[in-house]
């Protein structure tokens, strides 16, 4: 009798790890052993970057949210705080990711459309106003203007008493992958590197609880990516922020866990935990070996992980309800720290009100009715999970030498290597899924006869009315402050610009002193210059 | 004789501040692969740059990829400045978050063919050959 499996195609996961029907210790020594496992909150951190993880910390919730005006928003987060969220990440329009003021003509049509519009540090002040910064931790989703938004933050702390040095929170600074996928970008790559550079510097010193950057192999991933790739052009982006640094004088103890990470969770269920597992121990391993780390914080990987916009689809949208909960599983069993769901609606929308719930109901269910808390990386141990980590170790590796062998990724980044690698594997997986060699459930399989026409893409309402109030108060901002004071305070960016002086304690007092997001951001062009994308594919 | 060997060329450009570029350069390509010549500009693309390198350029199709929902004041802007260059004649495309209420006035602008979010790429490519006879 013939055996049936060995006639059925190969199982082959998007990273291109080939999987067997069944795992027993002799693949699991073959593919390097048991060894590097280790307990958890221990060296490598195989199992998890705390000793009790769940048990002791269970995941933070945070959903990705910020439409309008900085009133509109600061509504939002009080809905999602009274809802049980214990954390809040920040979406900002397209001019404030872009260094713009809501003025600039560039802004025309897009204020406050895909997030809250920012131009001074009263917008800032006015979205956080009575939420306890100590009590729930704000995550700033910007990258090109990060400089000018943390400082607007870090004032808006120390005005209400916070104090800086116990202040804890991130922004996502993260701007190498920015000019990967995303495209908020505004200085040159040299430039960019260095104001990252900046931020990490001041927040080691005057900061130290806040995490400066969080590297986004997320973004990447959505961009086509592999996950095995998605992890290690993440890795090399932190290295390349890390080498940055150092070379100032800094100790890579003192400021390496300061850098967290955000990772992407859509895909297969087991390539997603092999990733995280492998990540963590070569993060690690990274660090002690490459950098001379000694102190555990900066080995550990701590990140968010989510999303899972790339998994979603229009068709059928409610089950992105569905694919979102297995996400959210992918994420707990991979030991996240901070856990962020894409909503079922996300693929055609601004997240409504509803589906943002749902989302975090989800992770709640998770959290409180399955279990997953009960104890530390439950799938440690099995053949099947510890020989997929070891190779997909082993297989981030080999991206990193590619990488290495390509310069680097700050020249292959500058030079558009890896932009025009994750885009054609898109185009790729776009081409399997259009002829039905990659499964998408209501997309190319179980597509119903008749079915109803797909959800029509919906916007927040653009309000001509708020953009015009925006600019209008903005107006006024620049009316009744001290303009010799800002000009002062700009004067000392620039020259700390051209210096090469950190520019983050001119910025912080540019920002107390109402400079908009333009202005600062104006000053690091003239300096800087703008970005030139390079065009391969 | 060289007038029907001639190949298509499009130029795809994203206008405004949205930085989601990988359905433009998904397109990109798709047509090439269907042996068309394209033109990728990158990101944040003044609508005046657009219509310039559409004049210079000489392209049968302009195809346009907005998903911030600000398509309808950059093509109110595109239009113009097609018009000012007296190239409101090309195929003009656009795709993205574009919902179906704002279709008909792409259309009244000059829009041929919309194609949202989910659209397939082989839908495009077909659509510029029957609009386009070389």
């Amino acid at each position: 009798m013939s055996d049936k499996r060995s006639e059925e195609s190969p199982v082959v996961w998007e990273s291109g790890l080939e999987i067997t029907p069944v795992y027993g210790p002799e693949e699991l020594e073959h593919s390097g052993g048991s060894g590097r496992i280790g307990r958890p909150g221990e060296y490598p951190f195989t199992r998890g970057i705390h000793p009790l993880m769940y048990r002791q910390r269970p995941w933070t919730m945070r959903q990705y949210s910020g439409f309008g005006t900085a009133a509109e928003t600061h509504g939002r987060f009080l809905y999602l705080i009274a809802n049980g969220q214990t954390g809040l990440n920040v979406a900002f329009d397209l001019p404030t990711q872009c260094g713009l003021d809501s003025d600039d003509p560039m802004a025309e049509g897009e204020i406050g459309r895909v997030g809250m519009a920012v131009d001074t540090l009263a917008d800032i002040e006015e979205a956080f106003a009575d939420i306890d910064l100590n009590k729930i931790t704000v995550s700033l989703t910007i990258n090109g203007s990060a400089a000018a938004i943390m400082a607007m933050y870090f004032a808006m702390a120390r005005k209400r008493g916070f104090d800086l040095a116990t202040l804890r929170g991130t922004a996502q600074n993260d701007i190498l992958k920015e000019f990967v996928g995303r495209g908020t970008w505004i200085f040159p790559v040299e430039p960019s590197i260095r104001l990252v550079g900046d931020t990490i510097e001041f927040c080691a010193q005057r900061v130290p609880k806040y995490s400066p950057v969080s590297v986004c192999g997320y973004h990447i991933r959505e961009s086509g990516a592999d996950p095995a790739q998605e992890m290690a052009y993440g890795l090399a982006i932190a290295c390349a922020y890390i080498d940055h640094v150092r070379a100032r004088g800094l100790s890579v103890d003192s400021f390496a866990g300061g850098l967290s990470f955000n990772f992407d969770i859509h895909g297969n269920l087991w390539e997603q935990v092999a990733k995280f597992r492998a990540g963590r121990r070569l993060w690690a391993t990274l660090l002690r070996e490459r950098y001379g780390a000694t102190n555990p914080n900066a080995m550990r990987l701590r990140m968010i992980a989510g999303g899972g916009g790339g998994g979603l689809t229009i068709q059928q949208p409610e089950n992105n309800i569905v694919r979102g909960a297995y996400y959210a599983l992918a994420s707990a069993l991979s030991g996240t720290q901070t856990m962020a769901l894409c909503s079922f609606d996300e693929a055609y929308t601004i997240p409504s009100e509803r589906a943002a719930r749902l989302s975090l109901r989800t992770m709640q269910i998770l959290m409180h009715e399955i279990g997953l808390t009960d104890t530390v990386d439950p799938l440690a141990g099995s053949y099947f999970v510890e020989t997929t980590t070891n190779r997909m170790e082993q297989k981030i590796r080999e991206h990193l030498e590619r990488l290495e062998a390509q310069g680097g990724v700050v020249k292959a980044v500058a030079e558009g290597w890896v932009q025009a690698e994750v885009n054609r594997q898109a185009y790729e997986q776009e081409k399997r899924v259009r002829s039905g060699q990659a499964k998408k459930v209501g997309v190319n399989l179980f597509v119903e006869e008749g079915e109803a026409e797909q959800p029509d893409v919906e916007f927040h309402p653009y309000r001509e009315d708020e953009a015009r109030a925006q600019i209008a108060r903005l107006a006024k901002i620049r009316a009744g402050r001290d303009g010799a004071k800002v000009r002062a305070a700009l004067a000392a960016l620039r020259s700390a610009a051209k210096d090469g002086t950190n520019v983050m304690p001119a910025t912080l007092d540019a920002a107390e002193a109402y400079a908009s997001v333009g202005e600062i951001c104006g000053v690091l062009r003239e300096v800087f210059g703008t970005y030139r994308e390079p065009i391969r594919f | 004789m060289a007038e029907t060997t001639r190949k298509i060329r499009v130029l795809i450009a994203k206008p405004g501040l949205d930085g989601h570029d990988v359905g433009a350069k998904i397109l990109c390509r798709a047509l090439m692969d269907a042996g068309m010549e394209v033109i990728y500009g990158g990101l944040r693309q003044a609508p005046a740059a657009i219509a310039r390198t559409a004049r210079d350029e000489a392209v049968d199709v302009l195809g346009l990829s907005i998903l911030s929902g600000a398509h309808l004041p950059l093509c109110r802007k595109v239009a113009a400045e097609l018009a000012a260059v007296g190239r409101a004649d090309l195929v003009w495309l656009v795709g993205g978050n574009i919902p179906r209420r704002d279709h008909a006035a792409l259309r009244e602008l000059g829009v041929k063919g919309i194609f949202p979010t989910g659209s397939a790429f082989d839908e495009v490519v077909a659509f510029i050959r029957a609009e386009v006879r070389p």
